[in-house]
């Protein structure tokens, strides 16, 4: 007996062990450290029902272990027939109640919870961008400002951001766990939620929903600035010219090869709308590559060459642009001056 | 005639034999041994799975090949694992359990394993015919709709030929406890495992059509062009998912109410005590029944169905949970009091316990739909159901085949082997899983085919990995314990656990007609009142007559391969229409053996009293 209680004591000490070395995940990414107004309703909400299930899990247990070293079965009475208890009225009353008040006390919150973070009535007087999921990026649409970026979404903090969501081809889901829970989008109707971030930051997004080869490669990040700030990058984004000369040769040669290998058919820059590719306005600013890579020259000269290698199943497999090395290094120096706005990821990072 | 001829023969006459067989024992063997495989199969696909995510950004496979894993780990778990192996106990113990010669259905009964085995067959041959289903188990639309190649189609045609095999099974079991019990077997007098067996049944009736509407609505996307999921052409994305789920969420029950249904069973018998509160566990389970329709959209929480919806299927999910509280609960005071033994069956029955807790208070935290925007399509949730699904359902599996062995095969499986599967599983099962509440809510979404490095999610992932192989080692030792076991173990008496109900009241294994004379039941336990009132055996309800068997028949395994072959042809006719060929011969051959069965007198036969005598039958 001492054996059994033994693996199970060795294994709660395991699990607790796991708890701590886990800590809380990464910041800016963990639904644990919550940084929006969502994630922190979805986190009181994971503590209330945690807490009244971590209650009803001892209780089992306490009654478990009791009945364990209690009733084995003993030396010398091995023939002992035990009554045969039909149950108990009382008993059986008392564990259909209990538990139903254990659960009014999670469902009263989550339908306050729910219908909150469901309230549109401010949407008019919002931000609203409008996000397009797409194998295997993200596309950012704001409302009113002529602005579209792909993915980074910039956004104010202390404010309500209305998410007008649609897909393009398969279902996505827009998930910022540090900022709030995820939505679905579809093909056939607009889903709308919002986010909040309360703290400047540079918050890690993903796609939840399975859409295919690269579904784990689906990353954005949404960038919270100062409002300031924020009104700051509309009007520099506002008045980007998507022909403007780049200032080094090598950019500008770039710029043309840029043109002559039709890049600009699929990858808007300016606020046209991007049909088939992402938008690259503010590539220059970029954190990450395609949302998982370092944002470094090298791997934007991989990305151009073979960008199947990098992002399996992404649609510029199939585009039809031809380039050597050197003409992807230029193309790559002319896409990293693209810096329309001196608010960038660092300045919401320094801020903090 | 010299030996080798002999074995020979031997050996084709034990294949037809389990070719044409129509009793429910042998088709408990077919279930069993093809849903083990596809339990091994499903198991190397998860052991795949773990080994690419030991570390971020690895290489191990190509994300399209990991897509597959998942996508068939998913589907053979569920499909051809679980639910098979389920058959394989119902018709093991059932029809033994209500004092039944046979099961209502005989032919269909042969029928509906064929026809699983042969979807199964035909969803695992994408492996091999230029790749698997990969839109994952749930083949959200429109992903499964545009996915490229063959490989939903097969997932499409196979589970719509083994789900009909399910449905028929379902209803022969529906009918069977209905109709089939001895007399005296009130439906208050059930063992609880029956039960589970009929609630299981009924939502298998139920469930099932929506699944086969929604494959079929699937294979006309991707076969014949229609649009129903097809946005561009009117259609919608989110009727596939309610189909889905409408099964979806039943199937869960489906499951884990058999499980349910083997732990009373196995606890009341090794504890020596009956079931503590046995009306309100009947009660719970046809509750549990009844809610589990009322609550599949709690898998789209996300979707964007409005807070309304969402709040009224939050709460009515919450609602499962008092049902299974009580069931919890009652199994607890059915060990209070009694004298407990432990063995390896009773042991996953005690492991069952905290793990199944762990599962469920976790679907309450899951139904609180709020917090479900984070928990959703994260690991939180592949923890959760695989605590449910494992915790439960092979928990379950495990806990009725070291039960019910010795009544199968007549010989009881090693003790220090099945101590060693179970703790080496049990321990694996909790290091995989435990952790993966944390890695979801710390950013890991599901079905992701790798991860970046630097975002925390590396210790848990290799924690998770580690585990798995324990689970595997536990697996491994089961198989080992079943050879050896077959192999050296001794014969055993009918009752080797001193059982409570009737099927430990005849011989281990079983005479193909079960009971020489059918038994009269006065309570619950028969076997038990019996026992306590000094007889050895229970009292017959009929004297020593002729008994009446139905005759064994090739036609239900070459219906299935008809439709097995018109399977191909539906897949194949994209690519050419000349396959369309196949569709016709396949169909021709199924509904050619339907017209036999329809014209073709088949009476069955009879075993005579005087041979029954010559065994020795009581009175």
């Amino acid at each position: 007996m001492k054996g059994w209680m033994g693996k199970f004591r060795a294994l709660g000490i395991f699990g607790f062990l796991m708890l701590v070395l886990s800590g809380c995940g990464k910041e800016n990414l963990s639904a644990l450290t919550p940084k929006g107004y969502g994630s922190k309703a979805a986190l009181n909400l994971i503590n209330i029902s945690l807490g009244v299930m971590i209650f009803v899990f001892v209780v089992v247990m306490v009654i478990y272990a009791i009945v364990i070293v209690r009733f084995r079965k003993k030396k010398g009475r091995e023939d002992y027939i035990p009554p045969q208890t039909e149950g108990n009225k009382a008993l059986e009353v008392i564990w259909t109640v209990i538990p139903i008040i254990l659960l009014v006390i999670i469902a009263i919150p989550t339908v306050a919870i729910t219908f909150d973070l469901a309230d549109e009535s401010a949407a008019d007087e919002s931000l609203n961008v409008n996000v397009t999921g797409n194998q295997f990026w993200w596309h950012f649409n704001y409302e009113g400002e002529e602005i579209q970026t792909s993915q980074d979404l910039y956004i104010p903090t202390g404010e309500k951001v209305y998410l007008n969501m649609k897909t393009s081809d398969v279902l996505h889901s827009f998930w910022v766990p540090a900022l709030s829970g995820k939505m679905d989008l579809h093909p056939e109707n607009e889903n709308t939620m919002y986010i909040q971030a309360d703290e400047e930051g540079v918050y890690d997004g993903k796609c939840a929903e399975f859409c295919g080869t690269s579904h784990s490669l689906m990353d954005f990040k949404v960038i919270a600035v100062s409002p300031e700030e924020f009104d700051q990058w509309v009007e520099d984004m506002q008045n980007v010219d998507p022909e403007a000369q780049p200032e080094t040769a090598d950019a500008q040669e770039g710029q043309q090869l840029f043109q002559d290998n039709s890049c600009i058919g699929c990858h808007a820059i300016g606020a046209s709308p991007a049909a088939t590719g992402p938008n690259l306005t503010n590539f220059g600013d970029r954190t990450t590559l395609a949302g998982v890579k370092e944002h470094t020259k090298d791997n934007i000269v991989d990305w151009i060459m073979d960008p199947e290698s990098m992002k399996p199943g992404n649609k510029m497999a199939d585009a039809n642009y031809d380039v050597t090395q050197e003409e992807a290094e230029k193309i790559a120096d002319y896409l990293l001056q693209l810096q329309p706005s001196d608010i960038t990821p660092e300045s919401a990072e320094t801020n903090e | 005639m010299s030996t080798a001829v002999a074995q020979k023969k031997g050996f084709g006459a034990f294949i037809w034999d389990y070719l044409t067989t129509v009793d429910h024992k042998k088709i408990a063997h077919l279930y069993l041994v093809a849903g083990g495989l596809f339990f091994l199969v499903g198991g190397l696909e998860a052991l795949l799975i773990r080994i690419q995510l030991i570390k971020p950004d690895n290489d191990f496979v190509s994300a399209g090949f990991y897509n597959e894993l998942l996508t068939m780990h998913g589907t053979t778990m569920i499909f051809l694992a679980a639910m098979p192996l389920i058959f394989a106990i119902l018709n093991a113990v059932v029809p033994l359990q209500i004092g039944a010669r046979d099961v209502a259905f005989p032919f269909l009964n042969s029928l509906g394993f064929w026809l699983f085995l042969f979807g199964g067959l035909i969803l695992n041959c994408g492996w091999f015919l230029g790749g698997a289903p990969d839109a994952g188990w749930t083949a959200y639309a429109p992903l499964s709709a545009v996915s490229p190649g063959h490989g939903v189609d097969f997932y499409v045609l196979g589970l719509q030929i083994s789900g009909a095999g399910t449905l028929i099974g379902g209803i022969n079991f529906l009918v069977t406890i209905i109709n089939m019990r001895a007399p005296g077997m009130t439906y208050m007098r059930m063992p609880l495992f029956t039960w589970t067996a009929l609630v299981t049944s009924t939502l298998i009736l139920f469930a099932f059509p929506a699944l086969t509407v929604g494959l079929f609505l699937l294979m006309f996307d991707r076969l014949f062009g229609a649009g129903f999921f097809n946005a561009s052409m009117g259609g919608n994305s989110v009727i596939w998912e309610h189909l889905f789920w409408i099964f979806g969420h039943p199937e869960v029950y489906i499951l884990i109410l058999p499980a349910f249904g083997v732990f009373s069973d196995v606890l009341s018998t090794f504890s020596k005590k009956r079931l503590f509160g046995y009306t309100a566990m009947v009660f719970a389970t046809t509750l549990i029944g009844f809610l589990g329709f009322m609550v599949w959209a709690h898998h789209m929480f996300a979707t964007g169905l409005g807070p309304a919806a969402n709040s009224i299927f939050a709460i009515a999910t919450m609602a499962i949970a008092v049902p299974t509280g009580i069931k919890i609960f009652n199994w607890l005071f059915t060990l209070w009091g009694g004298t407990i033994t432990i063995n390896s069956a009773m042991l996953w029955a005690l492991g069952f316990i905290p793990s199944f807790t762990i599962g469920g208070t976790t679907g309450v935290m899951l139904a609180a739909a709020a917090a479900d925007y984070q928990y959703h399509d994260t690991y939180f949730v592949v923890a959760h159901f695989h605590y449910v699904i494992v915790g439960g359902v092979v928990f379950g599996l495990f806990a009725a085949m070291h039960y019910w062995w010795p009544k199968m095969f007549g010989k009881v499986l090693n003790e220090t082997l099945g101590q060693i599967t179970f703790w080496t599983f049990f321990a694996g099962f909790h290091l995989t899983f435990f952790i993966q509440h944390f890695l979801g809510l710390m950013g890991m979404p599901r079905r992701y085919w790798t991860y970046l490095p630097g975002q925390d999610l590396d210790t848990g992932n290799l924690v998770s990995s580690i585990g798995a192989f324990l689970m595997a080692i536990g697996a491994i030792v089961f198989v080992i314990n079943v050879i050896y076991t077959s192999v050296k173990a001794p014969k055993v008496s009918g009752d080797p656990w001193d059982g409570r109900t009737l099927e430990w009241s005849i011989p281990s294994p079983p005479p193909h007609y079960n009971f020489k004379q059918t038994p009269l039941v006065r309570g619950l336990d028969p076997l038990w009142i019996e026992k306590m009132e000094g007889r050895k055996g229970i009292t017959p309800a009929e004297p020593l007559d002729d008994i009446h068997m139905p005759n064994p028949s090739i036609l239900p395994f070459i219906m299935s391969l008809g439709l097995f072959i018109a399977g191909f042809g539906f897949i194949y006719q994209v690519d050419n229409l000349s396959y369309l060929w196949l569709v016709i011969l396949g169909m021709g051959i199924t509904l050619g053996c339907m017209l036999i069965r329809s014209v073709k007198d088949d009476l069955g036969h009879h075993i005579h009293k005087e041979d029954l005598e010559e065994e020795g039958a009581e009175q």
